[in-house]
């Protein structure tokens, strides 16, 4: 009888992979309602980063905001065009270091974390965002 | 005592650069303190820098680590520097102890490590790593006792590592490969070269699936060599490392050791824990 939950439980998380499989990442992240509220949060963690929010003293936040949901939607097959600046013109001049780049990274899986994004969806999105870096930092 | 004037320094050195603690990296990307007292895992050193230092940042780590096998133990215990994720400073004080003889085998290794290229996540290729390991024996009675030539060496390797992003199922996947030119008996502590053999290039591998942020699982192999003709057998591991913030780690594996001096099939536990400022 154990055997046979087991078996069942198994064929169940089996079916649950591959149906999530097919799901874009977008999708995985309730679309555009789930980008939102991630990017909320992540503005959230940045608002209260000694560390962080010099680098947007100057910044529109609510431009940000939809900046940042839109190429969060590309980045995850979602159904968006990038529209918005190259990451370079954004980032020249912001001098932006190693150290920070990666701090932004974490305060990034924090905000996932708070969103309840679960453990191998975050590392895809990380996997989609990480070869922009050489376009972001130390410009 | 050694070990005790040893810890002191380190505690002290801590607290002066305490409020300079570097946090650069990202959380486990430096991985933990390898025997030798280099950067690495816990038998292989790997191609990261020890300590969350990024290029504009300096980090102090300072680490004990201890191994049980069936007929001996190792303790050590060691710090290093990181200097602007370029370049790796570290001394470690081996104490290996032989209960059967009841004596114990003191050596200290100093090493060097020098970033040549990239970043284990974000580089298109590997990072690669180029570094030295001098070690010396502080008494080199038993070394020259069991036909070793030398008392002291240099081991010099080249170590080049990747951590991929959700590559398996999703799960961070890491590997790291290290080749080393060594005459070493066991480490050193059976002195190095011997009538069998003298410096051989040996290879080393890791590779760990990352469960979550802080908890990666995976194994090591270690090539040896049978300078003295004792039957010295490859090493191989099965580790947890688990690390929870950017301030401390601990490591526990499971230990395959083969034959060490002439006595077979040396398994057992390791401990360890590092402390990164």
């Amino acid at each position: 009888m154990l055997k046979f939950i087991t078996i069942i439980i198994f064929t169940m998380l089996l079916s649950a992979c591959s149906n999530m499989a097919n799901l874009t990442l977008y999708q995985q992240l309730d679309g555009k309602a789930g980008l939102e509220r991630l990017v909320d949060s992540f503005i959230n963690q940045i608002g209260n980063d000694e560390q962080i929010i010099h680098y947007f003293e100057h910044a529109n936040i609510s431009h940000f905001r939809a900046g940042f949901i839109n190429h969060l939607c590309v980045l995850t097959d979602g159904p968006c065009e990038y529209t918005r600046d190259s990451m370079v013109e954004i980032h020249t001049g912001m001098h932006i270091t190693e150290a920070d780049f990666n701090h932004v990274v974490d305060l990034l899986i924090n905000a996932m974390n708070e969103q309840n994004i679960a453990h191998s969806v975050q590392n895809k999105i990380l996997a989609k965002m990480a070869p922009l870096r050489s376009q972001i930092i130390k410009i | 005592m050694n070990r005790l004037k040893l810890l002191l320094v380190c505690v002290t050195t801590f607290a002066v650069f305490d409020s300079f603690a570097s946090q650069g990296k990202l959380l486990a990307t430096p991985g933990v303190s390898q025997i030798e007292g280099s950067g690495g895992g816990g038998i292989v050193p790997w191609a990261q820098l020890a300590g969350y230092a990024s290029e504009d940042e300096f980090a102090v780590n300072g680490f004990c680590s201890r191994a049980d096998v069936t007929d001996y133990s190792l303790d050590v215990c060691g710090a290093q520097i990181n200097l602007f994720n370029r370049v790796e400073l570290s001394y470690a004080q081996q104490n290996f102890a032989v209960p059967a003889l009841d004596t114990e085998i003191e050596q200290a290794v100093t090493g060097v490590k020098v970033r040549l290229y990239g970043d284990i996540v974000y580089s298109d290729w590997p990072q690669l790593t180029l570094g030295a390991q001098h070690k010396s024996l502080d008494d080199g009675t038993v070394a020259t006792l069991v036909g070793a030539e030398d008392t002291s060496g240099t081991d010099i390797y080249l170590a080049a590592s990747k951590l991929h992003l959700g590559a398996i199922a999703g799960y961070n996947w890491f590997w790291n490969i290290t080749t080393r030119y060594s005459e070493a008996n066991q480490l050193g502590l059976l002195g190095y070269g011997g009538t069998n053999g003298s410096e051989k290039l040996l290879f080393e591998g890791s590779t760990a699936i990352f469960l979550s942020r802080e908890i990666a699982v995976g194994v090591e192999y270690r090539q040896k060599s049978n300078n003295l003709g004792l039957g010295e057998q490859d090493w191989q591991d099965l580790f947890v490392a688990w690390m929870p913030n950017k301030y401390v780690s601990v490591t526990a594996a499971y230990l395959d050791l083969g034959s060490i001096a002439g006595a077979p099939d040396q398994t057992g536990w390791y401990l360890s824990v590092t402390g990164y400022w």
